[in-house]
């Protein structure tokens, strides 16, 4: 069981924080804290992507011997695609967040609280 | 064989009654007479367009439009073909008459939205017309559909609670009906096989196993059983006399449930086929509940009061005379049925219009109220008395030929059963009948107001109709060929022109 | 420049979705002029791009010149050029005849709203012409961020519904991402067309099936496929009218469509049954959905939200016919998102027109006013009837080759089902459009407990909130030109696309959906 686990560590952990994520926005009260789990959630799939993409003994992908001619092995680099992928996702997981907290601020300056609950008594009155 | 001829005409009958209602909606309530007028000179345009399709289809040859592709494969077109024309010739002369009886009506009653009704009243003939002339079943379930569509507001024209309860109920019956036969028509194409209307039915040696058969036949009997009132799908039609009498008079007595009996005809004849329903054994199926049907129907038609309910249901038994008529599955079963979707159209629309004009002179509705009424409308109701002695099926009015021809078809095909059911329904048709003519004419009325006749709109085509009722009776192909095409019908229907096994003992 | 005809239909929404605002501060009139200048100049080089398709086949069109799999590449066929033609064109009417309302809502910045609405638009014709699979993940984020904003802007309800719809629909896009990194490593390349064939020759690992769940998760929650629906009817309800108009006929049917694309583009045929059967659950969801969101929708007495429930049935059909999987279902469910697209756009709009000119949107206080707005009550009645399905118009033929495609594969319930969802349509549809011409004006408001909110609005007549309804309807007058120019243009365009039905579904989606 552990040694499954071990051998498939990043699958776990990124499993581990999704859940985590979900279980932020599902539960909590507080729109803020929902926030974070949104957050929590698009960190677990950086990971992920992350460490997919991980190859041991290998190095950055830039051609140090370009101009000698030689032959790149493509074992000895890391695959520099997701890496570039997730500084967009990271980018789109930015502007989300952003534009949830400009909400919340809104939210805030309306009802004057941040509590799910509270928000909606206030609507109801 | 006949050849057909591509031609403008069947849809130019179908476009007639569409720019009536265009022209009425246009015209709108300022100018009233004009736009009264639309609905009656397209009727005539109409007529003389069916006419002269009628000469040329007695000729063999057909005229034919094909509009455009509906479907990858599938034509919407319109055929003039024999059974058609007898549906759409009966409609174009019956709309010039129950044109100007509405007009009468609708100002004699005062009812208020007269432009939306005779836009939709032009509309459903225009749906009609396109029922009797579809030449394949998704150009019928187009026009069925759309006839839903715009007899809706018909029937819900007077904007009561009732009208409105009424209006729901008759859209949930004929919508489901439209979708088993769209269901049936979406799986008829999946099968691949080419749903053009042909004599002796195109499934006839299509090669399907029995299980889809019965689908299909279920579908499609169900979707046409449902406008043509086939117990337990008939409840929508005595709900629906809430609407304006020149509505019920038509359109529930003539063109929508004319549209699901002739519906069953195309069922019975031009897609199955005598062969196929025998092999089947679906006739059976069909003859029973029909022959059910015009037994209770006429039974509860006694026990009303409501002159508009009574035939109502009078109207539902004799829908199942056309259809018991089809399920018997013989050429003189079959002429007779035609014979009766003419012959009870124009008898029925008599006894409507009688009807409405009763209740715009004295607002009266019920059979109970209408003692010495004879004596004050003597042209109504000597009208109304013809027409109950043509339902009866008295010689030498309409009904009795098609009865005649349907009795004969019966024992024909050695089925002597249904020969007592359409006698017995005879006597029944007396009993709910008569009795309004003998209060008519031999009671005296119990209060003294004196209310003559009404307006010549409304009295013109009702004796009209009733002379129709009699001279097509005496000569039924005069002057407009009904008994030439229903005899053309079963011609190609029974090729072998001896009465197929339909049901050995 | 034709090659360049790409560039046009989404770069020109992009580039003034930055221009706008700024521009917009200064002169206000402009936004709104610019914007429908630009989603023009999209909705013309989508029908160059159809023509072009039409012609010499699909086209594909290399980002910045850099040809995949290094490049990003965007791929217009048959399918996604007739559906990025409906996205611009029906947008561009949405957002003339909604101008008078965002002059309303969007307050003293119409730049910002039309900045917006044209970011939105990049975000949805990118979706659509993508061949990229991480592309699409940014687009898809660019056009739901977009929507977040748009829906927020709405009003007090509306703040808490467009927070709710980010936070699930970011789950969605998170979900899809997930999928696609599965997909990518299994495969090695983000390119639809390659991953394909990759994924043809190779056998279905575990990873890919895993891959194809998450990216369906994700994308079943943008396109609100029931039981993952619950964002939708709050955020169709309370986001402001220009917004509900646009969002609704549009946004998630592109998702829906990017579902559709995944079958037709990324995972082969046997994928996608047996140890994962995703178009199984597809398909059961779908007529779970279908059933579910006609019978709510009947339930609902506040117009626009039955309109949202209606969607999620109807988005629940094209569900039913990706999950069926054969051409003729393919091409049938992309038939609906076009037809869907007029017909939702045409009764949201006719909500819009009705609520700018007397306030109201409870449907039993919409008694009446038949005769008083024919054209916006025709053309809601024109597109009732087209969501009923009655011939020949074009909810009639979407049902049609569905119930074909149904027969075909021996899914009887797909055939009751789809049947049974026009009766359920008309059940809803028609107890409106019975209020509006069948009954006279109610006297006064009928004893609602919500009824506070349906009060006349700004400009139109403005009576006291306990005043009588019957004289706001009494009032009422046709909706201005500009408003129900583009409505009965939608409304004729649902009789047109169903009388037509054949040009589109001969030509452009049943070859589509073969040579993908």
């Amino acid at each position: 069981m552990i040694d499954e686990i071990a051998a498939r560590f990043p699958y776990w952990a990124t499993a581990a924080l999704l859940v985590v994520g979900l279980y932020g926005m599902i539960a909590k009260r507080s729109l803020v804290k929902q926030v974070i789990g949104l957050s929590i959630f698009q960190s677990a799939i950086i990971l992920f992507f992350i460490s997919g993409s991980l190859l041991e003994g290998a190095t950055l992908p830039i051609l140090y011997s370009v101009h000698g001619g030689e032959h790149a092995n493509p074992d000895d680099f890391v695959n520099p695609l997701p890496h570039v992928l997730m500084l967009t996702a990271i980018v789109v997981g930015v502007a989300i967040t952003g534009v949830a907290l400009s909400f919340l601020v809104s939210i805030y300056r309306e009802f004057g609280t941040l509590d799910e609950r509270d928000m909606l008594d206030e609507m109801r009155k | 064989m006949s050849e057909t001829t591509a031609s403008a005409l069947p849809l130019a009958a179908v476009l007639v009654p569409v720019g009536a209602a265009m022209l009425a909606s246009l015209t709108t309530g300022r100018w009233p007479n004009l736009r009264d007028a639309w609905a009656t000179l397209a009727g005539i345009a109409m007529v003389a367009i069916t006419v002269v399709m009628l000469t040329d289809t007695l000729d063999g040859r057909i005229h034919r439009t094909v509009l455009l592709e509906l479907s990858p494969g599938i034509d919407i077109a319109l055929r003039a073909d024999p059974a058609g024309m007898i549906f759409g010739l009966l409609v174009s002369v019956l709309w010039v008459l129950a044109g100007v009886y509405a007009v009468g009506y609708m100002r004699g009653e005062h009812e208020q939205k007269q432009t939306r009704f005779f836009t939709a009243f032009a509309l459903s003939i225009a749906t009609v017309a396109g029922v009797a002339l579809a030449e394949n079943l998704l150009t019928f379930v187009l026009f069925y559909e759309l006839l839903s569509l715009f007899t809706y507001p018909l029937v819900t024209h007077r904007e009561t609670e009732t009208a409105l309860v009424a209006g729901r109920k008759y859209l949930a019956y004929t919508l489901s009906g439209g979708l088993m036969l769209i269901g049936a028509t979406a799986w008829l194409h999946v099968l691949g096989v080419d749903a053009t209307f042909q004599a002796g039915g195109f499934l006839d040696g299509a090669g399907l196993d029995s299980a889809t058969q019965w689908g299909l036949f279920v579908l499609l009997a169900g979707g046409v059983g449902v406008k043509a009132g086939v117990m337990p799908l008939h409840s929508w039609l005595p709900s629906a006399m809430v609407a304006p009498t020149p509505v019920s008079a038509l359109l529930h007595a003539v063109a929508v449930v004319k549209a699901g009996v002739f519906g069953m005809v195309r069922v019975g004849v031009f897609v199955f086929g005598a062969a196929l329903l025998d092999d089947m054994g679906a006739w059976l199926v069909l003859a029973v509940m029909s022959a059910g049907t015009l037994l209770i129907a006429s039974i509860l038609a006694l026990r009303h009061d409501n002159l508009k309910r009574r035939l109502a249901y009078s109207t539902i038994s004799h829908l199942s005379y056309i259809v018991l008529g089809v399920a018997l599955i013989g050429p003189l079963a079959l002429t007779g049925a035609l014979l009766h979707i003419v012959g009870h159209g124009v008898t029925k629309i008599t006894l409507f219009f009688v009807a409405g004009a009763i209740h715009v002179r004295t607002h009266k509705e019920n059979v109970s109220d209408l003692d010495g009424i004879g004596r004050q409308m003597p042209i109504t109701m000597g009208s109304f008395a013809l027409a109950s002695l043509s339902m009866v099926g008295i010689p030498p009015f309409i009904l009795f030929t098609s009865k005649l021809y349907l009795g004969w078809g019966a024992v024909e095909v050695g089925q002597q059963v249904f020969l007592i059911v359409y006698l017995v329904s005879g006597l029944l048709a007396a009993g709910y009948l008569f009795p309004i003519v003998i209060r008519a004419f031999l009671r005296s009325s119990p209060d003294h107001t004196r209310y003559g006749e009404a307006d010549v709109r409304m009295v013109a085509p009702i004796a009209v109709t009733a002379i129709l009722a009699l001279v097509w009776g005496i000569a039924p192909d005069l002057p407009l060929g009904f008994f030439e095409l229903a005899s053309t019908v079963a011609d190609a229907a029974f090729p072998q022109s001896v009465a197929l096994a339909g049901g050995t003992p | 420049m034709e090659q360049q005809l790409p560039a046009f239909i989404v770069g020109a929404p992009l580039l003034f979705s930055v221009i706008v605002p700024i521009l917009g501060r200064k002169w206000r009139q402009s936004a709104f002029v610019i914007s429908v200048a630009t989603v023009a100049v999209a909705a013309v080089a989508s029908a160059l791009s159809l023509e072009r398709v039409l012609r010499d086949g699909t086209f594909r069109y290399y980002l910045g010149g850099w040809e995949p799999p290094v490049g990003i590449e965007w791929v217009i066929d048959e399918v996604a050029a007739v559906v990025s033609l409906v996205v611009t064109s029906v947008s561009l009417l949405v957002l003339v005849s909604t101008r008078r309302w965002a002059e309303r809502e969007a307050g003293d910045r119409p730049g910002v709203f039309y900045g917006l609405v044209l970011l939105l638009l990049a975000g949805l014709t990118g979706i659509v012409i993508t061949g990229d699979l991480f592309n699409l993940f940014v687009f898809l984020e660019i056009a739901s961020l977009a929507a977040y904003a748009l829906v927020f802007i709405g009003g007090r309800r509306a703040m808490l519904a467009g927070f709710r719809y980010l936070i699930i629909g970011s789950i969605g896009g998170a979900f899809y991402l997930l999928g696609v990194g599965f997909i990518y490593f299994a495969t090695g390349t983000l390119n639809m067309i390659e991953a394909r064939q990759l994924l043809v020759e190779a056998e279905s690992t575990r990873a890919v099936q895993v891959g194809a769940v998450f990216i369906f998760t994700g994308l079943g929650l943008k396109m609100a496929l029931v039981p993952m629906h619950l964002w939708l009817p709050d955020a169709y309800e309370h986001a402001p009218s220009s917004v509900n108009s646009l969002i609704a006929p549009v946004m998630t049917k592109v998702a829906a469509y990017a579902m559709l694309r995944m079958f037709l583009s990324v995972f082969p045929p046997g994928y996608l049954s047996g140890a994962v059967p995703v178009a199984d659950a597809l398909l059961i969801l779908g007529l779970v959905g279908i059933v579910f969101g006609s019978v709510a929708a009947a339930g609902q007495t506040d117009i626009r939200r039955m309109l949202a429930y209606s969607s999620i049935s109807q988005l629940a059909f094209i569900a039913v016919g990706i999950g069926l999987g054969t051409p003729l279902a393919l091409a049938a469910a992309l038939l609906h998102v076009v037809n869907h697209a007029a017909m939702k756009a045409t009764l949201f709009l006719a909500t819009a027109s009705v609520r700018f000119r007397v306030g109201l949107q409870r449907t039993h206080n919409l008694a009446g006013l038949g005769p008083r707005m024919p054209l916006t009550m025709g053309a809601f009645a024109v597109g009732s009837v087209a969501m009923v399905g009655i011939p020949p118009t074009a909810g009639f033929f979407s049902k049609w080759y569905m119930v074909q495609a149904g027969v075909d594969q021996g899914q009887w319930v797909v055939v009751v089902v789809v049947l049974l969802s026009s009766l359920l349509t008309a059940v809803y549809l028609f107890k409106v459009l019975e209020q509006v011409y069948l009954r006279p004006a109610k006297p006064e408001p009928s004893a609602h407990h919500d009824d506070e909110h349906d009060s006349p609005v700004d400009s139109a007549p403005q009576p006291a909130e306990q005043e009588a309804i019957r004289p706001v309807v009494e009032r009422a007058r046709e909706a201005p030109w500009d408003i129900w120019v583009p409505l009965v243009l939608l409304a004729a365009a649902t009789v047109i696309l169903g009388v037509f039905n054949v040009v589109i579904m001969e030509h452009v989606l049943l070859p589509g959906v073969e040579v993908s």
